[in-house]
């Protein structure tokens, strides 16, 4: 199949923007007679407030509103369980709840105000952990719930007793992971504009899901959705994490903007970002597996408890997705597993680029190199024994026939790219010196989009200037992740036209339908979708008129003619490729405008159908799968504990690569962040409180963490996709972790068990902070 | 609170500006000068997203004060550009894909171009040398590099436009 504008690396429609610094983000926003918001967060993460005194705030030259949850008309929020406060009324729930909000002309005055506002706590012991939450006997975290459980996934396949009655080998192991920051560079940002055009609240930020912000912000004010517009900026990464938080913060800033009658600008500085924005869920989970002598896994008996924080957020959907990937990519005949989530008044958890699975497959790909050591087994042969082909069943009872189940060609390719076999031999040789090296694997299957956890469809809106030049819209949003240029290049595709001709617009609520959230690594797969159905749509129409206009003249159907290089043409002659130019794409616009036609089409894709019984966890979860393998290879320095890594190598089936030079941006930039998972970040909580809250304390990779990355682009279309295309965004950063910690077990000999593999850990075997967890 | 009568260059331009003793040079670049290409992330010299050129050398414009930069020249990303012109190293962002969110994107162009001007042909390590103050979580840095080394890699001619360019 051959292509004009996908499967291309084309460069992105917004790079001249972002290289000139031209392109606004929301704090680069100003209107006129805007007030700057701030937040008044709480003392303590668990209190009773006993009062609130605002008048000295009030009074504060510049000030002009102060506002407590009395002032909100509905003072929960939430995606899936409505349970977030928009400011603390009579308890807090975690270090990072805001207690009021002040409104002022100057940020300093603001800052101020917040100074002179005078609360009253009675300071609550709180519960921070979730096996303390899990307790018959423990306080409940939300006193009106009958417990601290957010939500149990149970799943049952065929018969556990039997499974492990069958094996040879029974292995039981603990494996923890630990809370972690999202770290976009750009910290979170809201504007609220009152009364513009007509909106009762326009809300422009760093807006990562903008329908989500427009349902919080509309059900907060108890008005209806269409009051509520919501304008997407250029966003400074999200990575899942510019969602409930600036939820919040839209509704907090939306309700100062009515109050004074004038646009309220909120920016969270580093640490503020830190403070109140939800994390990746930490949790622990007790793994048993059973196999065969000969290698052949038979029962898997999984119990993970994620510690939801004090909010639901997206908790029922991240652990949901963890249960389907619990046991991996393997055919496991027995399987019971046991995923919960629970209350605590630590930092609430939600959406983080993985979502629910780098947990499980830490876990999951450390066990089954530690069964393949038990075995005396080398890990791949281990791994491939047991994996997924086409016809397999998964774990939730999935038969895998609608599509290339790829995971032996993706394994092998990465294998060949790593060298790993040679490599692998050489590091089990014994090594001198204090550096010892290893190289590790870890593999995955991944469900692409939503899955059984909501309505899954998104809308595009393709609408031609009389010049031929083109507006793009989208109901999902670009978040730097290149969706923007993916969109395009499947416009430009489906109309033949180049990519300057589109003009992408930035997501606005009440100009293109609700579309979900831009998660679930789903845009490429739905919204690309939408976008070419959008264009085939108006492509019709256009090849109709052409049709019309001169099908007679020149002897040719609608469906005969040919759109590339901006021009509309007819096969001609016997040879393929022999082509007659009917009209140009810019000409035909104008005329079809002086004819009446209507150049404008709405595209909408709805996924295919799919089944999930909550009982049982049986069901077909996904419609489709993405295959995926990363092999490390890294350097320990027994003498310090020091990881080195040296290279990762990455091989993804994307389906089909929309723009290869793109996916392999992804790639770099998931491997990076997992690497920055598996060994150096971590969120240091003690009794609620959080002690790194800006980037001297919370540590990401720099370049100088960098290993050679060697990217893999494994494509086999799928039924479903545009162009075969299906997800890459998050099965890059979910198999790093265990890659790692694989390859330093052959380094050193050192199984940890815990993330991140951080100086202590790997140099005596366990954290000599938190509890020191091995 | 006594003001302070500083003049500056900023890409090529002179200001005389009047600031209080506490103003940052990002603040009066973002707030006064309306120079938002520079970028606020962490406040406290970590991130290097409001990374700028100070008098030939790349900083961040979070930890200096205003007050003290009297008679010095800045160069923030909106003055890498000449008469419609980008610097080298901001086509080659664009044609490398250096770019996916673009926040830490002017302060990474800032931190090269620094490196550049005093070594125009630096090697990789030296490349990583001048770019560790600038995080990024997008791009894993891989195609930064690239696209500072397509730069590095070219002759004195062909970069020759810019660095003769004297924004006096």
């Amino acid at each position: 199949m051959s292509f004009n504008k996908v499967n291309k690396s084309v460069k992105r429609i917004d790079a001249y923007e972002k290289v000139t610094g031209r392109a606004k983000y929301g704090a680069d926003l100003k209107f006129a007679g805007m007030l700057y918001g701030k937040v008044l967060r709480t003392k303590y993460p668990h209190a009773r407030i006993l009062k609130i005194d605002i008048k000295k705030a009030l009074e504060y030259p510049g000030v002009e509103a102060v506002l407590t949850a009395r002032d909100v008309p509905n003072n929960q929020f939430g995606v899936i369980i409505r349970n977030q406060q928009v400011l603390a009324g009579k308890e807090t729930f975690y270090i990072g709840d805001g207690v009021a909000v002040v409104a002022a002309r100057t940020e300093e005055a603001a800052e101020r105000a917040l100074e002179l506002i005078e609360v009253k706590y009675q300071e609550l012991p709180g519960i921070y952990d979730p096996e303390e939450a899990m307790k018959e006997d423990a306080d409940r975290v939300h006193k009106e719930l009958p417990g601290n459980q957010v939500i149990h996934h149970p799943l049952r396949k065929g018969d556990i007793e039997e499974g492990f009655a069958r094996a040879d080998v029974i292995l039981e192991r603990e494996y923890t992971t630990q809370f972690v920051e999202h770290s976009y560079l750009e910290p979170e940002v809201v504007i609220a504009v009152p009364h513009e055009q007509n909106s009762l609240v326009t809300i422009y930020g760093s807006v990562q899901n903008p329908y989500a912000t427009q349902n919080a912000v509309a059900s907060v004010l108890q008005v209806e959705l269409s009051r509520v517009r919501v304008i997407q900026n250029h966003l400074g990464g999200s990575f899942g994490g510019k969602d409930e938080v600036i939820s919040s913060m839209a509704a907090r800033a939306a309700l100062l903007a009515l109050k004074t009658n004038r646009p309220v600008k909120m920016v969270n500085s580093r640490d503020e970002s830190i403070l109140e924005s939800y994390k990746r869920h930490p949790y622990r989970m007790k793994y048993k597996v059973g196999a065969t002598r000969e290698g052949k896994l038979v029962a898997m008996e999984i119990k993970a408890v994620a510690d939801s924080g004090a909010y639901a957020c997206q908790t029922p959907f991240v652990t949901w997705r963890s249960v389907v990937q619990a046991t991996g990519p393997y055919e496991v005949p027995h399987v019971k597993t046991d995923t919960y989530g629970y209350y605590t008044n630590n930092i609430y958890t939600g959406a983080m680029r993985g979502y629910g699975s780098p947990q499980v497959i830490f876990a999951q790909e450390s066990l089954m190199d530690e069964l393949a050591t038990e075995l005396g087994m080398d890990p791949l042969e281990l791994r491939l024994q047991n994996i997924y082909h086409n016809n397999s069943i998964t774990a939730s009872g999935q038969r895998l026939d609608n599509h290339k189940v790829s995971l032996k060609e993706v394994i092998l390719k990465a294998v060949e790219a790593s060298n790993y076999r040679e490599k692998y031999a050489e590091y089990n040789k014994s090594q001198s010196g204090d550096k010892k090296r290893g190289i590790g694997m870890a593999i995955s299957f991944r469900g692409c989009s939503l899955g059984a956890e909501a309505v899954d469809a998104a809308a595009a809106i393709i609408h031609i200037q009389k010049d031929g030049s083109l507006d793009l819209y989208s109901g999902l949003a670009e978040n730097g992740q290149g969706l923007k240029t993916i969109f395009a290049q499947i416009a430009a595709e489906e109309l033949g036209i180049d990519l300057d001709r589109i003009n992408f617009m930035e997501v606005d609520t009440s100009i293109i339908p609700d579309s979900g959230s831009t998660v679930a690594s789903r845009s490429t797969l739905i919204g690309g979708n939408a976008v070419r159905n959008a264009a085939r749509k108006v492509k019709a129409i256009i090849a109709e008129f052409i049709e019309e206009e001169y099908g007679d003249e020149f002897g040719f159907k609608a469906k005969d003619l040919i759109f590339k290089d901006n021009r509309i043409y007819v096969a001609e002659g016997k040879d393929v490729g022999d082509i007659k130019e009917i009209i140009s794409f810019k000409e035909m616009a104008g005329k079809a405008y002086n004819a009446g036609v209507l150049l404008s089409a709405y595209g909408w894709y709805k996924a295919p159908e799919i089944s999930w019984d909550e009982e049982t966890g049986q069901g077909n979860p996904y419609f489709t799968y993405v295959y995926g393998c990363q092999i490390a290879e890294v350097e320990v320095d027994t003498g310090t504990g020091e990881i080195e890594v040296l290279k990762m190598t990455a091989a993804h089936d994307v389906g089909r690569a929309i723009n290869p030079a793109n996916v392999k941006g992804q790639i770099y930039g998931g491997v990076m962040m997992g690497l920055g998972y598996a060994i150096m970040e971590e969120l240091e909580t003690e009794e609620g409180y959080i002690r790194n809250t800006n980037f001297d304390g919370y540590l990401i990779p720099t370049v100088r963490d960098m290993p050679e990355i060697i990217p893999v682009i494994v494509e086999n279309p799928d039924p479903v996709g545009p162009y075969g295309a299906k997800s890459i965004g998050e099965p890059t950063l979910e198999l790093g972790s265990a890659a790692i910690a694989n390859a330093v077990f052959q380094a050193t000999g050192r199984r940890i068990r815990s993330l991140p593999l951080n100086l202590e850990r790997v140099l005596i075997g366990h954290s000599l902070s938190k509890g020191g967890n091995r | 609170m006594k003001k302070i009568k500083v003049n500056l260059t900023v890409n090529g331009k002179e200001f005389t500006l009047e600031v209080g003793p506490k103003e940052r040079l990002l603040d009066t670049l973002r707030e006064r000068l309306k120079l938002t290409g520079v970028k606020e992330g962490c406040g406290i010299g970590e991130c290097g997203a409001c990374t700028v050129i100070l008098n030939g050398e790349a900083v961040n414009s979070c930890l200096v004060l205003t007050g003290q930069l009297d008679g010095s020249e800045v160069i923030t990303v909106e003055g890498l550009e000449v008469e419609g012109r980008l610097d080298p190293l901001q086509q080659a962002f664009i044609d490398h894909h250096a770019v996916q969110c673009g926040f830490c994107t002017p302060g990474m162009l800032m931190s090269a171009r620094a490196l550049l001007d005093k070594n125009p042909h630096p090697n990789r390590e030296e490349i990583k040398r001048a770019i560790e103050g600038n995080l990024c979580r997008c791009t894993g840095y891989q195609q930064i590099i690239e696209a500072i080394e397509s730069v590095a890699g070219k002759g004195e001619e062909e970069g020759a436009d810019y660095f003769e360019w004297d924004p006096d």
